[in-house]
């Protein structure tokens, strides 16, 4: 199976992406040019949240925000005010990790045959980095709005393991480190 | 006679959300429970009468077209609609959930006037 061109993903990424914030959040975010990520990116302070996609081909989502544009989703989201990162965050930024994500997976399949998603693993925190334990780089995908950004980002390869059924719910295999 | 709903998603944000639209939505109802996943709803609905549920299908420990078929599975059950909300957009998913006799399909994102329109085509 051939891998979907990089055009074509990245319309996919922004048209997801925009569509979650515009419906969920009313909110219009400006989408910049991408890149692929050669080396981990050095430690940050934010959020970070991760879904696995399996299935021919595997890979990772994830999106990235700093701490205090997270709460200003959540407060958008939510329709109340939140000042600080907490669990009612964490839960907002990995809802939206799994509308965006299962968005795009929805467009791949298309291309790449069913996918499965796996249930998103959120953390915050100070001086971490991210990268992929499985083949291939990501591709990051950024947005910016009224000087805050907002970052997703998908690492996919042709899976080595014979095809099996999927179905959510799997580990995936993003790793972070400290 | 007013509907008691059942909201199942593991995510407390879009419980919280669904709650928000169903008030909002000037339809006659009772209570409304949430659960976080299949086996809550499960206990929930042996504990209460409920006559509506919206359920997310990726969810842990028992996922939404699992809660379907057990549902659908039990006698007493056999009257419940069971509407699912998900960002599960795969055709085979969807068809599955039909099959196993989901009334209704909401794809996340969703707006509150969607959620409000497929509850009206129940009523």
């Amino acid at each position: 199976m051939e891998p979907i061109a990089r055009p074509a993903l990245t319309e996919i990424v922004q048209n997801a992406t925009h569509e979650v914030f515009r419906t969920m959040l009313g909110m219009d975010l400006a989408a910049q040019p991408d890149f692929v990520e050669k080396f981990p990116p050095p430690p940050a302070e934010g959020v970070v949240s991760l879904i696995g996609l399996a299935g021919r081909w595997v890979g990772t989502g994830c999106v990235f925000c700093s701490g205090p544009f997270a709460c200003r989703i959540s407060s958008q989201m939510l329709m109340t005010p939140v000042t600080a990162v907490g669990e009612e965050v964490l839960d907002v930024i990995a809802e939206l990790t799994n509308m965006i994500i299962g968005n795009v997976k929805t467009g791949l399949e298309d291309s790449l045959g069913p996918m499965g998603l796996s249930i998103p693993t959120v953390v915050y925190g100070k001086n971490f980095t991210t990268r992929s334990t499985g083949e291939g780089e990501f591709t990051v995908y950024p947005f910016s709005l009224d000087g805050e950004s907002f970052e997703v980002k998908i690492c996919l390869a042709p899976s080595r393991k014979p095809n099996l059924p999927v179905r959510p719910g799997f580990p995936h295999s993003g790793a972070l480190q400290g | 006679m007013p509907a008691n709903i059942l909201i199942v998603d593991d995510s407390a944000a879009i419980r919280k959300i669904l709650q928000r639209v169903l008030r909002q939505a000037e339809l006659p109802l009772g209570q409304i429970y949430e659960a976080g996943d299949g086996i809550q709803a499960l206990e929930i609905m042996q504990a209460n009468n409920v006559s509506l549920v919206l359920s997310d299908i990726n969810m842990p420990n028992m996922d939404g077209l699992q809660l379907l078929a057990q549902i659908k599975a039990n006698p007493q059950w056999q009257s419940v609609q069971v509407v699912m909300i998900t960002t599960e957009g795969n055709q085979a998913r969807v068809m599955e959930a039909v099959g196993l006799g989901a009334a209704g399909y909401v794809r996340k994102p969703f707006t509150s006037d969607q959620i409000k329109e497929k509850l009206l085509t129940l009523s």
